[in-house]
C-alpha cells in the first residue's frame, strides 16, 4: 500500500517491462540462479516492489498481480510438509513446484536476450544510409501532357488570383452578387460561340476576387458534370477548355 | 561489355534489395534491350554470388560497401560516416523500437506466425498496444488467422523487418536455432470450449521445427 504518510512521492523506480522481467532483475540482484530460485525471498521482495508500483496503470499492475498468486501459491506449497503437499493433476510435476515459472522465466529470458541482439542490430543499420529506398529518380515518370487534372487547373488559378491581387487597388465597396449557376450559364454561352477556350481568358473582365472564385467554382462544376474539359499542349503551355462530348445539362 | 559494371550501375540506381535471381534476370532483360548476349554460364546465381563478393573487396578503400540484406544486395554508406551523413539531412530518422516493443517483435521474428495470446503467454504481459504500434511501423502484419477455437489473428514479420535490422533472412537472427525450438508456455485456454473432435489435431502452427 502507498503510505500517505511518506513526504513527497518517490519515483525513483527502474522501469520493468513486466513481471518476468522484474523477477529476472530481482533474481539477478540476488545473485540466484533461475533453477535454484529461493522463493520466499523472491516472493517478499517482488511484493515489495509491487507496492511501490501502485501507481502504474491498472493493465499492466494487473500482470503483475496474476505473477504474485503465482509466486505466492508456490510458496505455500513448498511450506507444507512432504506428506501433506497436494496431489497434482499430472503427477511428475509434483516434484517442484517452481518448475513451471522456471521454464517460463529461462524462456522468456532467451527472447530477451534475443530482443537485446536485434536492439544492436537496430542502431548498427541505424548508421546506414541507402539511396531514397521510396521514390524513383524523376526523371522516369514521364510528364504527362493531355487532359489535365483539378490539381493542374488549381495551381493555374492560383496565378489568377495572385495576378488578381496585384491589380487590386482602393475601390468603391458595393454588394457583389454572382452565383456558380449564373457563371456556369456564361461560361456555356461563351463555349458556344468558340471551340476551345484559354483558361486565362475565362478571367479576362473579371476583378473581384469573389467573381474570380466564382468562376473558377463554376468551371470546376461544369468540368465534374462533364460538360467541359480541360487541356494542355505543352508542358509550361496554357490551359485550355474544351467541350467534352456532348451530355445534355438537365 | 563488362557484366559486373553493370551490376554496378544497377545496385547504384536500385530502391530495393535485388537477389542474385534479379541480377541474372535484369542483366539478361537489358542485353535483349542493348543486343548484347552473356552467356547462361555467367549469369548463374552462382557466378553472380562470386561477383558480389568480389565486388564487395574492391569497395572496401570506399565510403560505401555492398550489403547483403532482406534476399538481396545493396549498397550502403558505410557506418563511420553517419554524423556526416545525418548533418545533410534535416529529418531525424524515425525513432527506434522501444525495449518492450523489441521483444515482443523477437518472440514474433522466432516463432511466427504466432498469435497474441501465445506471445503474452511468453511475455507475461498484455501486447495489444505494442502489436499496433509494430504493425503501424510496418515490421509486422497479420498473417491471417490460427485454425484453433476463437480463431484468433496471427502475426508475422515483413520485410522491412529484415531491412530494419539488416538481416539477410530469417535464418540470419541471432541465436535462430534454439530460439526456434524452445518450447513456449501455453496460451490461457480460449473461452469456447474446444470441440471434441478436435482434440485429436494439434494446433498446426506452433509445432513446426
Amino acid at each position: 500500500m502507498l503510505n500517505p504518510d511518506l513526504p513527497g512521492w518517490r519515483v525513483s523506480l527502474p522501469v520493468f517491462d513486466g513481471p518476468l522481467d522484474l523477477l529476472l532483475y530481482l533474481i539477478k540482484k540476488e545473485e540466484m540462479s533461475i533453477y535454484d530460485i529461493q522463493i520466499g525471498k523472491i516472493t517478499e521482495q517482488y511484493l515489495e516492489h509491487l507496492n511501490e508500483m501502485r501507481e502504474m496503470d491498472l493493465e499492466v499492475a494487473g500482470d503483475f498481480l496474476v505473477v504474485a498468486a503465482t509466486l505466492l501459491y508456490i510458496k505455500s506449497r513448498t511450506l507444507l510438509p512432504e506428506d501433506q503437499q497436494m496431489a497434482e493433476e499430472e503427477p511428475e510435476e509434483g516434484e517442484d513446484p517452481r518448475w513451471e515459472l522456471i521454464r517460463q522465466l529461462v524462456e522468456y529470458k532467451k527472447f530477451k536476450d534475443a530482443s537485446f541482439e536485434l536492439h544492436l542490430r537496430q542502431t548498427r543499420q541505424d548508421k546506414l544510409y541507402f539511396r531514397d529506398v521510396d521514390e524513383k529518380p524523376v526523371s522516369i515518370i514521364p510528364l504527362g501532357l493531355g487532359e489535365v487534372g483539378v490539381f493542374d487547373l488549381v495551381k493555374a488559378f492560383q496565378r489568377i488570383l495572385d495576378r488578381a491581387r496585384e491589380k487590386e487597388g482602393f475601390r468603391e465597396i458595393y454588394e457583389e452578387k454572382y452565383t456558380v449557376s449564373d457563371k456556369m450559364q456564361s461560361i456555356l454561352n461563351l463555349m458556344d460561340k468558340t471551340e476551345t477556350l484559354l483558361f486565362t481568358t475565362l478571367f479576362n473582365d473579371v476583378t473581384s476576387r469573389p467573381e474570380i472564385v466564382v468562376t473558377f467554382l463554376a468551371l470546376l462544376e461544369l468540368v465534374r458534370l462533364k460538360q467541359l474539359k480541360a487541356r494542355q499542349s505543352d508542358v509550361f503551355g496554357e490551359i485550355e477548355i474544351y467541350r467534352g462530348p456532348t451530355v445534355t445539362l438537365s | 561489355m563488362e557484366p559486373l559494371k553493370i551490376i554496378e550501375a544497377i545496385l547504384f540506381a536500385a530502391n530495393r534489395p535485388l537477389s542474385e535471381e534479379d541480377l541474372s534476370v535484369l542483366l539478361k532483360r537489358g542485353g535483349e534491350t542493348a543486343g548484347i548476349v552473356f552467356d547462361e554460364q555467367s549469369l548463374s546465381p552462382e557466378n553472380i554470388r562470386q561477383w558480389m563478393e568480389d565486388y564487395s573487396r574492391r569497395l572496401t578503400d570506399t565510403g560505401i560497401q555492398l550489403v547483403s540484406v532482406a534476399g538481396g544486395y545493396r549498397l550502403a554508406t558505410r557506418e563511420e560516416f553517419a554524423p556526416w551523413i545525418s548533418a545533410m539531412f534535416d529529418e531525424a530518422k524515425p525513432p527506434r523500437l522501444s525495449a518492450p516493443a523489441l521483444e515482443t517483435l523477437a518472440v514474433i521474428a522466432y516463432r511466427q506466425p504466432i498469435s497474441r495470446a501465445e506471445i503474452e503467454a511468453v511475455r507475461g504481459v498484455a501486447v495489444g498496444g505494442v502489436l499496433e504500434t509494430l504493425v503501424d511501423r510496418g515490421v509486422i502484419r497479420v498473417a491471417g488467422r490460427a485454425d484453433v477455437p476463437g480463431r484468433p489473428l496471427i502475426y508475422e514479420t515483413t520485410t522491412y523487418f529484415l531491412e530494419h535490422f539488416g538481416l539477410r533472412d530469417l535464418n540470419d537472427l541471432p541465436n535462430v536455432e534454439e530460439l526456434k525450438r524452445v518450447k513456449l508456455p501455453d496460451p490461457p485456454a480460449p473461452e469456447t470450449p474446444q470441440q471434441p473432435e478436435l482434440l485429436h489435431e494439434p494446433a498446426g502452427h506452433t509445432q513446426e521445427n
